[in-house]
């Protein structure tokens, strides 16, 4: 459970990412503190969830390396993948739960895997964990059978089932409606508080952002690697790129008289 | 250039504009002569759609491509609000194309997507037969339940297609039989070969195929639209193997079911043929039997049992690795289906060939 303090759980080194020939992003180099809730923004096809992709090993970095706790998981051996895979959880964008299975199999399949307990005790856990996302009682409904808030939160349950150390959302917010969603930031913040679970967002929703995000790291489009990273409330004030701010104050109008008018987010 | 009256699509074909300055007449008018100026008076103009958009958005076209002032002032403010937005050129990022290059260069291309598709196909049998060692040798949990589902859709679901078509097999074989042999006077001789056809050939050829095109396809449909909704992803990054988890359950149920589906469509299809030769050629059962029973061995059953266990597991591989190598689009499900479908009774029917091959050199 412990690290040294000195080891970020996630370091990303000089990433450059590809799909094919054609390069998303570059140069791409940050650290995720302990405990902190980091989100990465930027606007539609920027290469937000590729990035997510790539820092929960499931695609390979074309350069530059990612480290988990200082290992990279690329070049670890399988148990040490599978230990390091364990110790994170992933929530998708849908909420990728297994079709075939109700939510409290769902819930209860990687305690299966990964632990030895008793039939008994994986299902108290299991009810537990679907009572924290406030699904109680609805254990034995598949994933057809609900909404989309509900699987959301049921994949919550899914991803926490492990007590994980770093958990990643992508895009948690969208397809829910303003309420549902803020619901859903609150969960977040209450796991940190909770757990001290690090926690890395994708997201490009402005009001989850500034109301979860300890730090932000903006992925510019255009010029194809990250233009900031900072606290909302700093880039805010003091923006340092237009694009910047154009995302953070939700307008396509130039701000100050500086060139870029044919500046628009690409939708 | 007046324009009068209502532009409503589906009422009346909105007239060329190219036609129009050429030829004159319609809803427009247009006098061309040595102008150099296009205008509009718009006075008369009723309500309007789409149509009058598509209409001076193919004027100010012609206008560009001859050399011609477009100028809509005159036209009414949405129009030219609305015009304004159609005729903007979206900024584009030029995507940087991988060059096509010499004809070498492409064949060495083909070459290497040919030996990393063939590199994914042996690692993924790998993985299978890890898995299955993994099952033997108890370290790895299957899922017996998605075992059982599969069983069951490949034994009672599967037994109405099957018996329908052994059971025509048989009588076509019976037919054909018949219509030779009776020339030679040697109509008897017909169970020997429907017997021998059926349990060598046709019963695990013929449910190979079946299958095929009803297991191997739902496999690969099924694991493709999981690989779609991030199913796939999240056995991934939960560290649990998915070929455990999807592809063995689906492999060994089909595996143990094709040889008892294989027997039965032996007998079906014999049975068929039965009918065909107590009606055409007047044969009793006895006799149909007798004659079979004369001429055809057990190894000839246990061959076409044989075939049809290979066939099971050509199928099973075949489905899920298309399945499991589903791209991320909407048509890519269809895609994956169709070729397991295609893959599976192509390397059936290779395999048919090499395993005669075999038996002839070894005289089974």
């Amino acid at each position: 459970m412990t690290t040294d303090a000195g080891v970020p759980p996630i370091e990303v080194r000089g990433l450059t990412m590809q799909y094919g020939p054609l390069v998303v992003m570059r140069e791409l180099n940050f650290q995720v503190r302990k405990g902190e809730i980091f989100v990465i923004m930027g606007g539609s096809g920027s290469g937000k969830s590729t990035l997510m992709r790539h820092m929960i090993g499931l695609q390979k970095p074309s350069e530059g390396s990612i480290l988990f706790e200082g290992v990279d998981f690329l070049e670890a051996d399988l148990d040490a993948r599978r230990e390091i895979l364990r110790r994170m959880g992933v929530l998708y964008q849908n909420g990728a739960l297994w079709s075939g299975l109700t939510l409290a199999e769902n819930v209860a399949l990687p305690l299966e895997e990964y632990t030895d307990l008793d039939a008994e005790t994986i299902d108290e856990i299991t009810s537990l964990k679907l009572a924290l996302v406030g699904l109680k009682g609805s254990g034995a409904f598949y994933p057809s059978e609900i909404s989309g808030g509900m699987r959301k939160r049921a994949a919550l349950a899914r991803a926490t089932a492990l007590d994980p150390e770093v958990l990643f959302f992508d895009e948690p917010s969208s397809g829910l409606d303003p309420i549902t969603a803020s619901r859903l930031d609150d969960l977040i913040l209450q796991l940190r508080a909770s757990f001290g679970t690090t926690i890395v967002v994708v997201s490009h929703d402005l009001a989850s952002i500034f109301k979860i995000a300890d730090r932000v790291l903006f992925l510019d489009i255009k010029q194809k690697t990250m233009t900031a990273l900072g606290t909302p409330a700093e880039l805010r004030e003091n923006p340092p790129s237009e694009e910047v701010r154009q995302f953070l104050t939700r307008s396509s109008e130039p701000g100050s008289p500086p060139g870029s008018s044919t500046a628009r987010p690409s939708p | 250039m007046h324009l009068s009256g209502d532009w409503r699509l589906g009422e009346e074909a909105p007239p060329r504009f190219g036609s129009l300055v050429e030829g004159g007449g319609g809803k427009g008018e247009a006098g061309r002569g040595e102008a150099r100026i296009l205008d509009f008076d718009a006075a008369e103009l009723g309500t309007w759609d789409s149509s009058l958009l598509a209409f001076l958005v193919q004027g100010s076209e012609y206008c560009e491509t001859h050399d011609l002032e477009f100028r809509q002032e005159n036209l009414p403010e949405p129009v030219v609000r609305l015009l304004d937005l159609a005729r903007i050129v979206p900024q584009r990022e030029v995507v940087e194309e991988p060059e096509m290059g010499s004809r070498v260069a492409r064949f060495g291309r083909k070459g290497v997507a040919a030996y990393e598709a063939v590199m994914a196909a042996v690692t993924f049998m790998g993985e299978v037969a890890g898995g299955f060692g993994g099952v033997l040798t108890r370290r790895v949990r299957m899922r017996w339940r998605d075992f059982w589902v599969v069983v069951q859709s490949n034994s009672s679901g599967a037994l109405p297609i099957v018996t329908l078509i052994a059971f025509l097999v048989g009588m076509i074989i019976s037919f054909l039989g018949a219509v030779v042999l009776q020339r030679f006077g040697a109509g008897y001789f017909v169970s020997y070969l429907v017997g021998y056809g059926m349990l060598r050939e046709m019963a695990a050829l013929m449910t190979g195929i079946i299958m095929a095109g009803r297991t191997g396809a739902a496999f690969a449909a099924e694991l493709g639209s999981m690989k779609i909704t991030e199913e796939i992803d999240a056995f991934r990054t939960l560290g649990i193997s998915p070929v455990n988890h999807l592809v063995l359950p689906r492999v060994l149920g089909l595996l143990v079911m094709m040889p008892f589906l294989t027997v039965y469509a032996a007998f079906i299809g014999i049975l068929g043929g039965l009918i065909v030769a107590m009606t055409v050629l007047d044969l009793s059962a006895t006799q149909f039997f007798g004659g079979l029973l004369m001429a055809v061995t057990l190894s000839d059953g246990l061959l076409g049992v044989f075939k049809g266990t290979v066939f099971g597991l050509i199928i099973g591989l075949a489905g899920c690795m298309k399945g499991m190598q589903t791209g991320s689009d909407a048509g890519a499900v269809g895609r994956a289906a169709t070729s397991a479908v295609v893959l599976g009774i192509t390397l059936i029917i290779v395999a048919n060939a090499v395993i005669d091959w075999l038996a002839v050199l070894l005289n089974i």
